[in-house]
């Protein structure tokens, strides 16, 4: 693989997101495994801070593609950039976040290449000119080992797969001239509408605190609210929570809500419904709490506790209050 | 306005997924097939929009793959959609996501859809990718993961509020246009008994590769850029570590072991 591996920088409120450190670090051991160089490609106006936080990360480049229609995100748009991008910078493979963007410019970029796909992929390497992804299908029931050789290869990449890489190096930048013209603008974003709460986005969080029924109210959720607030965690629930009207469907995890990753993930009064199961069982660590000792969450679980909810959970609050300072 | 909805069967939720014994496929005994969750929200919009217009607005429903997605065609016309399109020809066995993107995209076409609707993603493949990539070979705006969804007065425009992280983005789009729905767009209507009975007798439209502007190597597994290695089932965890005592043991012993035996914290 002489040819390179691009990293699409996704850019948020004029910043690079925090995944395309993962990204980069993924890059870095494809290039290392095919002998390829690793680029950054950072589309839009006004991303200044975005390009000069890539410049800093370890690649040998940074692509920017900068026209007055690409102020705002448009699929359409960001992919003919991007395509233009991938041929200035003879890149063999593309690697996306698997964010909403992420996800919706890898689709139609790739389309618009002939590059082949993998999506929302949580393993990575490659052997001569061969990609060889997994990625979970069935919502996560089962996983598919795929492989591409196509002469493009594109891959989005669940968040908290790769570790971060961090830097303080100074690639080179290289402008592409891009041809946008109106009738790539037939979509395009007008508003952005902030509702976060602060804390991470559940598809991003490193730790969850999911509450389920048991909450019996959306105020009881304070309790997990405390706990997620200790620990820089981000609160999810259960269908059946949302269903119940306690939290928004944003916050929910499974089937039909979020598909998460963290490294930690504490599923509270949450029984474990293959529904919920599917949604946050690649977590690294998950820690039940229960009063039934049937539940069929413990089974998925590292460690677990027997016991009242709004009994053990403060407790756990103060106990890491302690333990952190906080 | 002529609205086309993808429709996909697929699995339902509760299904335990099965590998094939040749490790590529999935034993399909004792899976029940359903229409795609998120293509019924697509479904229940377009109704409600030609509801709302109360003109000659007709409602295409179209899925891809071996006959049993005819089910879920059946259940669309049930729901009340006027028409049903089945693309199937077996030189489209064993195509991926962008490959079957291109084969629909070539069987909407000559459909002259003004709006294009399907759900946020497949709950099979879950690559939530044939939508974006149909619009780019049609040439077209998308919104994809809408919870809001707004005509213009002179139908020629969609104002779309998609989810993304954090935040949501309001999308402009002109028409024609592809929108992916997410759940909250709206409630999906169940299918009228008399909706059933029509539905039955309806004829279903077949579009096969002869029918398409595309050679044989371009569709299905012939024209796929990736390969299918095995399926895998997921790695089992380590039995789960009980903590005993009362509340404040528990809470403290936890945090211990997350601390210095798991070391996430």
């Amino acid at each position: 693989m002489a040819k390179g591996v691009l990293v699409f920088g996704e850019v948020r409120g004029g910043a690079l997101k925090p995944i395309t450190r993962e990204l980069v670090s993924a890059a870095n051991q494809l290039a290392q495994a095919g002998g390829g160089s690793v680029a950054i490609a950072v589309i839009g106006e006004g991303a200044d801070a975005a390009v000069a936080e890539a410049k800093s990360l370890p690649v040998a480049k940074v692509f920017t593609a900068k026209h007055a229609l690409l102020a705002s995100y448009s699929s359409q748009a960001y992919a003919a950039a991007l395509a233009a991008v991938v041929t200035a910078a003879d890149a063999g493979i593309v690697l996306f976040g698997a964010t909403v963007t992420g996800r919706d410019l890898s689709a139609r970029t790739a389309a618009r290449c002939g590059a082949s796909l993998f999506a929302d992929c949580t393993e990575l390497s490659l052997v001569g000119d061969v990609l060889h992804v997994r990625r979970p299908v069935y919502s996560g029931k089962v996983y598919a080992e795929l492989e591409s050789s196509a002469p493009i290869q594109m891959a989005s990449i669940r968040p908290n797969v790769f570790p971060p890489v961090s830097g303080s190096g100074s690639a080179e930048v290289v402008d592409v001239p891009v041809q946008i013209d109106d009738a790539m603008l037939r979509g395009r974003v007008v508003e952005v509408v902030e509702t976060s709460t602060g804390a991470k986005d559940l598809t991003e969080a490193e730790v969850i605190v999911s509450g389920g029924r048991s909450l019996k109210s959306a105020e009881n959720f304070s309790i997990l609210e405390d706990l997620a607030k200790t620990i820089g965690a981000s609160v999810g629930a259960s269908r059946a929570a949302v269903d119940a009207g306690y939290r928004p469907h944003s916050a929910q995890v499974g089937q039909t809500g979020k598909v998460v990753n963290p490294r930690l993930y504490f599923a509270v009064g949450i029984s474990g419904a293959i529904q919920h199961l599917v949604g946050m069982r690649t977590s690294k660590v998950i820690v039940a709490i229960n009063k039934d000792e049937n539940a069929p969450i413990f089974q998925k679980a590292d460690y677990g506790i027997v016991g009242d909810l709004f009994d053990v959970v403060p407790k756990v609050t103060e106990e890491f209050k302690k333990l952190l300072g906080t | 306005m002529k609205i086309v909805v993808l429709v996909k069967s697929v699995p339902d939720t509760e299904s335990k997924i099965k590998i094939g014994a040749d490790g590529v496929s999935i034993d399909p005994a004792g899976i029940k097939f359903v229409m795609n969750p998120y293509d019924e929200y697509a479904v229940e919009e377009a109704l409600r929009i030609r509801e709302r217009l109360k003109d000659d607005t007709t409602v295409v429903a179209i899925s891809m793959g071996p006959d049993r997605v005819m089910d879920v065609l059946r259940t669309a016309l049930a729901m009340g959609a006027d028409d049903a399109v089945h693309v199937n020809d077996p030189a489209f066995a064993g195509g991926d996501a962008l490959g079957d993107a291109r084969v629909l995209a070539e069987a909407i076409r000559p459909l002259g859809a003004d709006l294009i609707l399907g759900g946020k993603q497949g709950i099979d493949d879950d690559a939530a990718t044939t939508c974006a990539a149909i619009a780019e070979f049609l040439g077209i705006p998308q919104a994809q993961i809408v919870t809001e969804l707004t005509l213009s007065d002179d139908h020629t425009r969609m104002r779309a509020r998609r989810r993304i992280e954090g935040a949501d983005e309001i999308v402009d789009m002109a028409l024609p246009a592809i929108v992916t729905c997410e759940k909250g767009l709206n409630e999906p209507r169940y299918a009228s008994l008399p909706g059933i009975m029509k539905a039955k007798k309806k004829e279903i439209r077949k579009v096969t590769l002869a029918d398409l502007p595309l050679k044989p190597e371009q569709v299905g597994a012939a024209g796929c850029l990736t390969k299918l290695i095995k399926y895998h089932t997921l790695p089992e965890r380590p039995p789960v570590k009980m903590i005993p005592g009362d509340a404040a043991a528990q809470a403290k012993e936890l945090v211990r072991l997350l601390r210095e035996e798991a070391k996430v914290i």
